[in-house]
């Protein structure tokens, strides 16, 4: 919601409060860079960071709890990455599941778009992946019956499978899009994606004007490769999900250029680097976030000077091929606000 | 032979013109399973192929309209006759027009656990349990049986696929596994890399992977990224190994439904299935020359 923040840049009437997570690895520093464009774009946006971080030890119950907290008044949230150790240091549940499944962030959208300027072997690609985040394979439920025998349990729920669903067919809907595929392997989880795949049957009736179609799991994948342009948005269960967007991320030139926003019913959360991607760069995302908060006028500007410096291809960041550095980057950028609209 | 359906009558049609041609000393002995076939069907196939050792394969098609004790006829094959290792190899072929050139990936699943245990039930009305299993047992023989192909294939490193971040008992015991088997081959590179990470880079950048090694699932979902990386479901032969039993087939088990019966399908996976069961028959030359000839026709 709006709130009067403390900020020193507030130009309007009131800024918007956006909670901010920079998290592990490059998070800190593209965070450094969103604030550092923000303010040259005078964004009425003030963030009220927290450092939660698994790997850097300072991750606890009471820090999860004030995060949810901020998320109550702000609505919003910019989340860096929270990296997940390897090791298993006796809860199955990482930081980063654990936020998700306590703000209810059950929908997870990935929009896959070619950036323009930026020749991939895939270009002109528009899809969007919608996948359920809360349960599935993440269900961090886990044990070992017998020594040297582990069963890992996968849940499907009908209610979350219906939600999902719902979302998907919503989304298509608002963002007029004509297609919505569902990704399964009921032919061998027969009960689980079974279940999946009956849900969204049902609320796909109660939408008779966009096209329902189903598609296997590894079937999509080889579509996805050969010929990626046939998907417009794809809706599936947690860890195909987790696996598409990392797949399709892939084709539009890696992790640093396919940011994700995930929701509940209440909050926003996007993201400044793919889970799961090794290094990111300043992506066009961040922007983003201030379209929830009516800001549109803001996020275009800024989302139009990110864009320009990526199709003007002087100065580009590792990876995407080029030379230049976080801080080249976000200088182009912020150089590029200014001149478009005399701030 | 086991045709299948969909293509899989035709394209057997076409390996058995080919051996005729080629004056093959193999013969087939046919046995139907078709997808609503009784369980009753699946074990005479089954039995058949414990009598002959060897099989080639279409896919069965399974039809998830039906109840679920109805199990994948393809899956009850494959555990019944404990054909624990699935193996592809994926590579460039001469004439074949990809994105992505020079990949050669062999690849090798776990064929008998992981997520396809068929173990799934309905706690409460509305939510399911479906098990995955891992056990140490198998993780450790599928990773011999990887590390022992790269030996014998001088190939130089072996990269385990997993996600044990978010599945850290179960991933995390095949992970372990894997790494115990690799110290025992030192000569060759052992890696690791999570499944996400995996899918991006195979679509970027193929040609690091040597080896790969991965449980049931993710086994399924890069054999179909790697397969079009390659050039398509009609293109890659697959193979499944087991202590006694080999069974081969196309890498991406399609049925091809929509195409069946219209003289379109792409034989070479089959064929190329075909000539790796010569090769494990020992029938290499006849094994050569067959694959000489459809690479030949590729180009």
């Amino acid at each position: 919601g709006l709130r009067t923040g403390t900020g020193s840049d507030s130009s309007a009437e009131g800024t918007f409060q956006v909670t901010m997570l920079p998290g592990d690895g490059v998070g800190p520093e593209l965070m450094h860079a969103v604030k550092e464009v923000f303010k040259a774009g005078n964004v009425p946006v003030t963030f009220d960071e927290h450092h939660l971080s698994e790997v850097q030890n300072t991750a606890s119950e009471e820090k999860l709890d004030r995060v949810v907290d901020s998320m109550k008044e702000s609505k919003v949230a910019l989340i860096g990455k929270i990296h997940t150790p390897m090791e298993y240091k006796g809860d199955l549940a990482s930081y980063d599941m654990r936020l998700r499944r306590k703000l209810d962030l059950f929908a997870n959208v990935v929009h896959v778009k070619s950036l323009p300027g930026y020749q991939t072997r895939h270009n002109n690609l528009d899809l969007v992946i919608i996948r359920e985040q809360t349960e599935g394979e993440y269900s961090s439920l886990e044990h070992e019956s017998v020594k040297g025998v582990i069963e890992c349990l996968k849940i499907i729920t009908r209610a979350k499978s219906q939600r999902i669903a719902k979302f998907a067919f919503d989304y298509a809907t608002k963002k007029g899009r004509a297609k919505v595929t569902a990704v399964h392997k009921a032919n061998i989880m027969k009960l689980g994606d079974g279940l999946f795949l009956q849900c969204c049957k049902e609320v796909a009736e109660l939408y008779p004007k966009i096209k329902f179609d189903t598609m296997i799991i590894d079937n999509c994948c080889m579509q996805l490769v050969q010929n990626p342009y046939q998907f417009d948005v794809l809706v599936m269960p947690n860890l195909y999900g987790n696996i598409v967007d990392n797949l399709a991320a892939g084709l539009v030139g890696g992790a640093g250029v396919v940011p994700g926003e995930s929701y509940s019913a209440e909050y926003a959360v996007f993201e400044l680097v793919r889970r799961g991607s090794p290094r990111g760069t300043v992506p066009n995302l961040p922007v983003r976030a201030g379209i929830l908060g009516g800001l549109e006028y803001h996020s275009n500007m800024v989302s139009d000077a990110v864009k320009k410096v990526i199709k003007g291809g002087k100065v580009r960041t590792r990876d995407l091929g080029g030379y230049s550095t976080t801080s080249d980057f976000v200088k182009s950028v912020i150089d590029n606000l200014h001149p478009h609209y005399g701030a | 032979m086991i045709p299948g359906d969909g293509i899989g009558p035709e394209l057997m049609l076409h390996v058995k013109e080919v051996f005729r041609h080629a004056c093959v000393p193999v013969d087939f002995e046919e046995v139907r399973v078709g997808s609503e076939a009784p369980e009753a069907d699946v074990q005479n196939a089954i039995t058949a192929i414990r009598r002959n050792g060897v099989a080639l394969k279409g896919n069965i098609e399974t039809n998830h309209n039906l109840p679920p004790n109805h199990k994948s006829r393809n899956n009850l094959i494959r555990t019944s006759l404990d054909l624990y290792a699935n193996v592809i190899h994926c590579q460039s072929l001469p004439g074949v027009e990809t994105r992505h050139r020079d990949i050669d990936i062999l690849i090798v699943r776990e064929n008998t656990e992981g997520e396809y245990s068929s173990l799934e039930h309905e706690s409460v009305a509305g939510v399911v349990e479906s098990l995955k299993i891992i056990t140490a047992g198998r993780s450790r023989r599928i990773a011999h049986y990887a590390f022992g192909l790269a030996r014998a294939a001088a190939r130089r490193s072996v990269t385990a696929v997993h996600k044990a971040n978010i599945m850290k008992l179960g991933d995390g015991l095949f992970l372990q596994c894997c790494q115990e088997v690799a110290a025992e081959y030192p000569e060759i590179t052992f890696r690791s890399m999570i499944v996400d990470n995996t899918t991006m880079q195979l679509v970027s950048r193929p040609q690091q992977f040597d080896v790969m090694v991965m449980p049931n699932l993710y086994g399924n979902i890069v054999n179909n990224v790697c397969a079009g990386l390659v050039g398509g479901p009609g293109l890659v032969p697959g193979a499944n190994y087991g202590h006694d039993y080999a069974v081969f087939e196309t890498a991406t088990r399609n049925t091809g439904k929509s195409i069946a019966n219209r003289n379109i399908a792409n034989p070479t996976a089959t064929l190329l299935a075909a000539c790796m069961m010569l090769d494990h028959l020992r029938l290499h030359s006849h094994a050569s020359s067959i694959r000489q000839a459809v690479l030949a026709s590729l180009d």
